[in-house]
């Protein structure tokens, strides 16, 4: 098969299977659901691993002209350049290990074969979203990602006791995440406006070449529209707190649309506009500094989180901060580096919370866990290598993609470097505080639940084991050039031989020396902070009420901050008053009344007019002849018929 | 009068006088009478007069085309009679009654 056919293996294949699973669903057995489900992904993945495997130019596929006006053509196009096969191999290859793990996870539950529809509907539209050639294709795999994370958070929106909350969850992120569409929308008129396309290529090559001023008040606007929408799909301050409420949603949704991959698409979206973004100096300003508080305010509410998922969640938003300041940085493949292994130990952190959940009888506080490790020896295993990952344990992935970061801060400036170390610090002791919380120490929940502790099945373990070998080597894709020499930073090099624009940034690069160093540095306060963490939560008898009420700054942690109740203040309540007001006083008052008046009035009328219908035809014939004489004198007088 | 009726000369005026009084009398009689045979006859005569004034005017003007017409309306006429003579045959059959108003039964 040509490579544009094999695109549209990729692109159509998970869309097939959520047409099977969604209506043929309910009649087949879990096991073929799954595996359709799952080939359905898993299929576009070695798909994509083989273009990838012979890759030199990038793919272009005209599919069909969506809309054509006199001097504008919407296209439905396709592109496959380094950029957009990397992600496509990101979402297919995770999202196929997760659907294995949601064959075991999801394991008689109701709505299993729904379960398997969304998620490969979901997988369709991120693939469009990465895929397309131009904004607009990007727009509708952004709504379509949107779409599925609403029902997948929501999913269980019938349970009897977390109902309710799942889809109000499930209601906050879609509309939070509005908010941002509106950003992408008008972004999109803006480009249209001054280019008269929304093709990347297009738009890219005349930013290039046309000389436009640097911080002109178009790139301005459209770049930090851009960015709203970023903010809102990446969880960014100030719209980031819906996604740790979308943990309501099952948690491998959770690894897979709310850490792995639908999370990303707003670093996707800034790594796509780079020619714009590098235009507009001040947006990368505003996106270094909204990325960094977020990394440290996300990570300073994950201290003290005592929901497994919410810690994670939290992680995810720091994190995914932690990119944005790469991106601010104009390091944007190194920010691509970390939304790969970023990948890798957040979805196996979460499916691997998944297991440890999923063996609680669905309890996930962490207080009420403890000394699971001897229970799961394989969960706790791939846990543990999560964990070392995100916290940047030396030779581990997350510690080359992080210090990539930390070396572009480094060349920014002292302040932006340092605060990114403290980030990273945080996140190496809540990490660790929830790991030993979970797995060391004594079980704190009931006995009931301790009798039925149980390693999860090998359907799940399977997943687990294989994004943990992932998180450990995932480094060896960007190794710095004093470990690899010639080979170092393979992965930039492969990015930007072919994306547009990407070859053009370079961002500044440390000396050998300087990199070492920082490398030490970071790795020494990591380890400290490790057994810092291991001598206060590992021990037997740690005091567990100490992490259920919380006192100082503890308590602001615990309440992540009184942003919610502060977003409650300032935009829901005043909404739902004026929202109550306008119910009475328009629509109860105004519109109701004045149709309730309409419709009697022509009662009244029509009662008033019934009367001439006697049923006499006499009467009739009498109303004809007066109008005909009428109709005729009227005529004769209109056109003076008398001149003639 | 008689001077209007001298067959020597043809009086363009004394038909178009003569036809709208025939019309007025068929229109009047058929909205004072309820006998539907009566209102029948009304209507044949109301379209009588038409054809009178059309017929007249031809001759005034030499001009055969209104001649057309003419037929036509005739021929209408009596395809209507009969359907009007027929719907009378069975209202009469049905209510014991050619009086028009009994059809105000129809309203409900």
């Amino acid at each position: 098969m040509t490579n544009e056919q094999l695109l549209y293996l990729i692109l159509l294949l998970p869309l097939a299977g959520a047409a099977i699973n969604g209506i043929f669903g309910k009649k087949l057995s879990e096991k073929l659901i799954g595996t359709i489900g799952t080939l359905m992904v898993a299929i576009p993945f070695l798909t994509a691993a083989s273009i990838f495997a012979s890759f030199d130019k990038p793919i272009h596929v005209h599919a069909f002209t969506m809309l054509e006006m006199d001097s504008f053509r919407l296209d439905a196009g396709f592109k496959l350049d380094s950029l957009s096969l990397w992600m496509t191999m990101i979402i297919t290859g995770i999202g196929s290990l997760i659907h294995i793990f949601s064959i075991g996870y999801m394991h008689d539950d109701k709505g299993f074969y729904k379960f398997f529809t969304y998620l490969n509907l979901f997988v369709f539209s991120m693939l469009i979203l990465v895929l397309g050639d131009n904004y607009m294709m990007l727009f509708f795999g952004w709504e379509g990602v949107g779409v599925c994370s609403f029902l997948l958070i929501g999913f269980h929106y019938a349970d009897k006791i977390k109902g309710m909350e799942n889809s109000l969850a499930a209601r906050k992120a879609f509309i939070m995440n509005r908010i941002g569409d509106l950003g992408l929308l008008v972004a999109c008129f803006l480009l249209l406006g001054k280019f008269g396309t929304l093709n990347y290529d297009q738009i890219g090559i005349a930013t290039i070449l046309g000389e436009f001023q640097k911080d002109s008040v178009f790139m301005i606007s459209v770049t930090l529209s851009l960015f709203l929408a970023a903010t809102g799909k990446s969880a960014q301050i100030p719209l980031f707190t819906w996604l740790p409420d979308a943990m309501a949603g099952p948690t491998p949704v959770s690894a897979l649309i709310h850490a792995a991959t639908m999370v990303t698409a707003g670093i996707y979206l800034t790594i796509r506009s780079n020619f714009l973004f590098e235009l507009a100096p001040f947006t990368q300003h505003i996106i270094l500094f909204i990325g960094l508080a977020t990394a440290l305010v996300a990570a300073f509410i994950a201290m003290k989180q005592n929901d497994i998922k919410k810690v994670l969640a939290y992680s995810t938003v720091s994190q995914l901060g932690f990119m944005f300041v790469a991106l601010g940085l104009g390091a944007y493949t190194v920010a691509l580096f970390h939304v790969t292994t970023h990948a890798f130990f957040k979805a196996l952190l979460f499916l691997g919370s998944g297991s440890v959940i999923h063996a609680n009888h669905h309890e996930q506080d962490i207080t009420k866990m403890g000394g699971l490790k001897k229970y799961m020896p394989t969960t706790h295993l791939v846990f543990l290598v999560g964990t070392l990952a995100i916290s940047g344990f030396p030779f581990l992935s997350g510690f080359f993609s992080k210090d990539e970061i930390f070396a572009a801060a480094f060349g920014h400036g002292y302040l932006v470097f340092g605060l990114m170390v403290l980030a990273a610090a945080m996140t190496t002791t809540y990490m660790f505080r929830m790991y030993f919380l979970v797995f060391h120490g004594t079980f704190r929940g009931d006995s009931h639940t301790e009798k039925h502790l149980h390693e999860s099945g090998s359907l799940m373990t399977l997943p687990l084991i294989v994004l943990a070998i992932l998180s450990v080597i995932g480094g060896a894709l960007n190794l710095p050039s004093f470990l690899a020499g010639d080979h170092a930073h393979w992965m930039n090099h492969f990015l930007e031989e072919t994306t547009l624009g990407l070859a053009l940034v370079h961002p500044h690069h440390l000396e050998d020396g300087t990199a070492i160093g920082i490398m030490i540095g970071t790795t020494l306060i990591t380890l400290s902070l490790i057994f810092w963490a291991y001598s206060v939560y590992a021990k037997t008898n740690y005091p567990i009420s100490k992490e259920q009420q919380f006192k100082g700054w503890a308590e602001w942690s615990s309440n992540k901050l009184y942003i919610d109740e502060l977003y409650n203040a300032l935009f829901v309540k005043p909404t739902e008053f004026i929202s109550a007001r306008l119910l009475m006083i328009v629509d109860k008052n105004l519109l109701y009344d004045s149709i309730l008046k309409l419709t009697s009035g022509i009662q009244i009328g029509g009662n008033q007019v019934r009367k001439i219908q006697t049923g006499m035809l006499s009467n009739y014939l009498y109303f004809m002849i007066v109008g005909v004489i009428l109709f005729v004198g009227y005529s004769l007088y209109y056109f003076k018929f008398w001149n003639y | 009068m008689p001077a209007l009726i001298s067959h020597a000369e043809f009086s363009k005026d004394f038909y178009l006088f003569l036809c709208p009084i025939l019309f007025t009398i068929g229109a009047v009689g058929l909205m004072i009478r309820k006998n539907m045979i009566v209102m029948l006859m009304c209507i044949e005569l109301m379209l009588n007069s038409v054809n009178l004034l059309l017929v007249s005017f031809a001759n005034f003007f030499g001009q055969g085309d209104a001649h057309i017409f003419v037929f036509f309306i005739v021929v209408v006429a009596a395809a209507e009679a009969t359907v009007g003579l027929s719907i009378i045959l069975m209202a009469f059959r049905n209510l014991r009654s050619i009086d028009v108003d009994m059809f105000k039964k129809l309203k409900n």
